[in-house]
């Protein structure tokens, strides 16, 4: 599976290795490996097919093909899909996740727990 | 019954193919009541976030279900965690078993008293004897005082070959019970070599009596039986 094409959007492709902090204001596609932190703020991560990702995640969206590993904050969704295999609690306003994707961590939808505690 | 050495023998048939994640069957999906479901359900109707622990395989259907009511939902399969190689290990007698300090060393790491519910599935009757008991216990102490466990035991008309499902909460007192079937995927070895696993699914480990759960449950306030039809015994237990 090839990374989606876009004018604003970085690649890390699957031979490569990072450990660090990592942080950027385009959209992200990470098919290697990734040790550290992610933080997209208003930008969106994807983990492609190939990607390992050890680390907290802060971004707009997340998109997870490959491994995660760490806990996900998304200010506006998050998608596991089928092949994702994601370890690490998952904060969002919105989530869809696919049959087959696995996770083992708490999701906490951010805008529901607000709107419960502000009634 | 299948011991821990013909499960993980299973698990390692190599074949040189390497497709990953290949589902081999379509996936079985029954729809059943479920008495204890139904008692936990003013629960969830209630406008008190609740903090749930879903021991049964990633349920996509269950997470938005719960996330939808403004509660939180840990997701954690235990069965899948209990076939890690790294745990089998030798008894005194020298029985092979898995380990369970490790296995509680790996899972159900939460501070005590954090849930309001844990829904344990049908993860007993399958689950490794070694760790039926340690699992037990540590659930008791995530759970919050007055909180509750749904569980699901096969009663003694159960066979062996009896199949292991998901569950996924469907209405008020309804599951959609998926079967957990065949699958082939690809994993990395130790030398860094990809090898093919086959996973068959899990086999029924024991039948638990009325007699056993109440032991099995014995630290806990109360518990309360439902019997149902698909020789299942649905029990409700609260801390």
């Amino acid at each position: 599976m090839s990374a989606p094409l876009s004018a604003d959007l970085a690649q890390i492709g699957k031979s490569v290795v990072i450990k660090g902090e990592l942080s950027g204001s385009e959209d992200l596609y990470v098919d290697g490996q990734v040790e550290g932190s992610i933080s997209l703020k208003s930008h969106s991560l994807t983990v492609g097919p190939n990607g390992q990702v050890k680390a907290s995640v802060e971004a707009k969206g997340i998109v997870v093909q490959g491994k995660l590993e760490g806990n996900v904050q998304a200010s506006d969704r998050v998608e596991l899909r089928k092949s994702a295999v994601v370890t690490g609690d998952i904060t969002t306003q919105r989530i869809s996740i696919e049959e087959g994707a696995y996770l083992k961590g708490k999701v906490d939808i951010s805008g529901k727990a607000e709107k419960a505690a502000g009634k | 019954m299948a011991t821990v050495a013909q499960n993980f023998m299973k698990l390692f048939r190599g074949s040189s193919s390497g497709s990953p994640a290949e589902t081999t069957q379509v996936p079985q999906k029954l729809t059943r009541r479920s008495s204890g479901l139904g008692e936990l359900a003013r629960l969830w109707e209630s406008e008190t976030p609740l903090c749930i622990l879903d021991l049964g395989s990633t349920s996509p259907t269950n997470i938005t279900f719960f996330t939808g009511r403004g509660h939180k939902i840990y997701s954690e399969d235990l069965l899948v965690a209990s076939t890690e190689p790294h745990l089998v290990t030798k008894d005194e007698q020298g029985t092979v078993v898995l380990d369970s300090r490790k296995f509680l060393a790996d899972n159900l790491l939460y501070p005590a008293a954090q849930f309001d519910v844990v829904l344990c599935w049908n993860l007993a009757d399958y689950l490794d004897e070694s760790l039926v008991r340690p699992v037990m216990g540590r659930l008791w102490s995530v759970l919050k005082p007055g909180g509750m466990l749904l569980a699901f035991f096969h009663t003694k008309d159960a066979g062996p070959e009896s199949p292991c499902y998901r569950f996924h909460i469907i209405g008020k007192d309804t599951l959609e019970m998926q079967r957990i079937v065949m699958r082939r995927e690809a994993r990395r070895g130790p030398t860094g070599a990809i090898h093919t696993a086959i996973i068959d699914g899990f086999r029924l480990q024991r039948v638990f009596n009325n007699r056993h759960i109440e032991t099995l449950f014995r630290d806990f306030a109360s518990i309360k039986f439902f019997l149902a039809r698909d020789n299942v015994r649905e029990v409700l237990v609260v801390r």
